[in-house]
């Protein structure tokens, strides 16, 4: 069985963005970079897959500069068992349209079972990819997965819905799965695999190999959103703000009385 | 400038985001056409032609049939862009649309200026500005961000369409949220943690001042895909959504998921060491503090009054 799960590599969110010298992305120094939070659920249902499947075969698949085989070396720490990146040092210019052409260029001839993928990324968020490179592929997608089953080359999954519903949903494989956080708990990778990670194969291809499809967007402009609360902002030692807080809600609620 | 507006049903009911697509409508000031897979018995309000399929035949998730439906509309109104809610209905169905009208997709769009598509990046710490290069676009909504000034009277001219139910995804039921003990929805104070806790010993200072303010407590999608807090003290689009008279949101960064279930809280205090949070945008104070020193601190003092 033949396994694809697709990762991206993003700031850590709790960083400090700046907008960069070209008004159209954030700035990408002095930012840590992580894996993408919905694809380590996506690195973990594969994984989980592959020890199921006898025969399982796991391929890790990233696109980025250099910089994006460290997320891809935790990838494979985790149970992955080779890489392919894909050489871009313009990759955050690419829309999702271009990455998923891409990503169905390398995947079309290799016939892969299955393909996950988180279903957004921390930054751009557009929720696009995995559908399209299923659309591209000719093969099901299923977005928002959080139950994941597979036996006899049937895929049953949960979809989250708002409100906490699931829709139940099965089908064939070869498919897309787009994971949903939660889906399930990603494993930390331990020190021998990290070791064994380091001597996994992990091939470099140019994106220009790959990219045959032309932009369908781009960003015309990157800002900050106007502050919009006219909030009280408090700050100082942290028993006069309680002091202070406990003021504020004795005048203006009525929950202390 | 003629758009197709994709409305929503769930479990046979018409879900009110289908105004929120006509108020995205109107600030384009476009003409307008509806595609509704749903059922006869719950329509929308709408001043126009509405294309009816029967959800109880293809099914409300079936992304062949549904996409095949839209499609044959698209081509029939001449449609120049599709519309649908950044939900998991539109997020799933809105990228087959757009391969197949070879148009871009601008996900999650929050506002329009002059003409200009406004989505957010990075957790809504910032925007960016979209310009497209296709003929057709498709566009989703970020839920909550347009909003009519007045909902419409009209009943809409229903046009009744059929596709073949076949596909190859097979939509078997739904499986109801997990009913708690906790009603949320009934509490008058809730405290939440997010990640800023930091560790799932934290819950217990959260759940103490909770108590401390005769209230219950709440968490963040993160902290429950941790297993911290069970789902059913969920806020958020995936949880509860949530009014009461004071909620307080410790160590909650402000994804918009969270801030749909909890924004319209009567007041609004926000626990962060992080002065730019999102959260901030809603709250009415916000106390820049380490939440495990802030915290225990209020606790004791409102004990003690």
């Amino acid at each position: 069985m033949k396994i694809l799960v697709c990762i991206k590599q993003v700031p850590d969110m709790e960083s400090k963005f700046k907008v960069d010298a070209g008004g159209t992305w954030y700035a990408k120094t002095d930012l840590a970079w992580r894996m993408n939070e919905y694809d380590e659920y996506a690195v973990e249902q594969a994984v989980q897959l592959k020890e199921q499947e006898k025969d399982g075969d796991l391929t890790v698949l990233c696109i980025g500069s250099e910089k994006v085989k460290e997320t891809m070396k935790k990838a494979l720490a985790m149970g992955c068992d080779r890489g392919a990146h894909i050489t871009d040092e313009e990759v955050s210019g690419k829309e999702p349209y271009q990455i998923a052409g891409i990503i169905a260029e390398y995947a079309k001839d290799k016939n892969f079972d299955l393909i996950f993928t988180g279903m957004q990324s921390q930054d751009r968020g557009s929720a696009q990819v995995g559908i399209l490179v299923a659309e591209m592929l000719g093969i099901p997608g299923i977005t928002t997965v959080v139950r994941f089953a597979f036996k006899d080359g049937v895929v049953d999954v949960k979809r989250e819905l708002e409100g906490g519903i699931k829709a139940c949903v099965s089908v064939n494989a070869p498919a897309v799965i787009t994971c949903q956080l939660g889906l399930n708990t990603p494993r930390y990778p331990t020190l021998p695999n990290i070791m064994k990670a380091k001597k996994k194969e992990l091939l470099s291809t140019p994106v220009q190999e790959l990219l045959k499809v032309e932009a369908r967007q781009e960003t015309a402009k990157m800002y900050f959103p106007e502050k919009k609360g006219g909030g009280l902002v408090l700050e100082g030692d942290a028993a006069a703000l309680a002091d202070q807080l406990i003021k504020i809600l004795k005048e203006k609620t009525a929950v202390l009385s | 400038m003629k758009i197709l507006l994709i409305a929503e049903s769930r479990e046979g009911k018409l879900l009110g985001s289908c105004y929120e697509l006509m108020a995205f409508a109107e600030k384009m000031a476009a003409e307008t056409a509806m595609v509704l897979v749903g059922s006869d018995s719950a329509l929308p309000r709408f001043a126009g032609k509405l294309y009816l399929a029967d959800a109880t035949a293809v099914g409300e998730y079936n992304p062949d049939a549904h996409k095949q439906l839209i499609l044959d509309v698209v081509a029939k109104e001449q449609a120049d862009m599709v519309v649908f809610s950044h939900s998991s209905y539109g997020w799933d169905l809105a990228p087959r649309i757009a391969f197949a009208m070879k148009a871009a997709q601008i996900s999650e769009v929050v506002d329009v200026v002059d003409g200009t598509m406004v989505v957010p990046v990075c957790n809504a710490k910032l925007r960016r500005d979209v310009t497209v290069k296709t003929a057709k676009t498709v566009v989703t909504l970020q839920a909550g961000a347009f909003g009519l000034a007045e909902e419409p009277t009209a009943a809409p001219t229903v046009e009744p369409i059929r596709v073949e139910a076949g596909g190859k995804v097979r939509f078997t039921g739904y499986e109801q949220a997990e009913i708690g003990g906790v009603d949320l929805g009934k509490a008058k104070i809730i405290v939440s943690a997010g990640r800023g806790i930091g560790k799932p010993e934290n819950v217990a200072m959260i759940a103490a001042l909770a108590k401390a303010l005769g209230g219950e407590y709440g968490a963040s999608r993160p902290v429950v895909d941790s297993e911290w807090v069970e789902h059913n003290r969920q806020v958020g689009t995936t949880g509860q959504t949530v009014a009461p008279k004071l909620y307080i949101a410790c160590g909650i960064s402000g994804a918009i998921q969270h801030l749909a279930g909890m924004k319209k809280s009567e007041f609004i205090v926000a626990v962060n060491t992080d002065k730019d949070a999102p959260i901030g945008d809603v709250a009415d104070v916000l106390v820049v503090a380490d939440l495990k020193q802030f915290v225990p601190l209020l606790t004791e003092k409102i004990q003690a009054l």
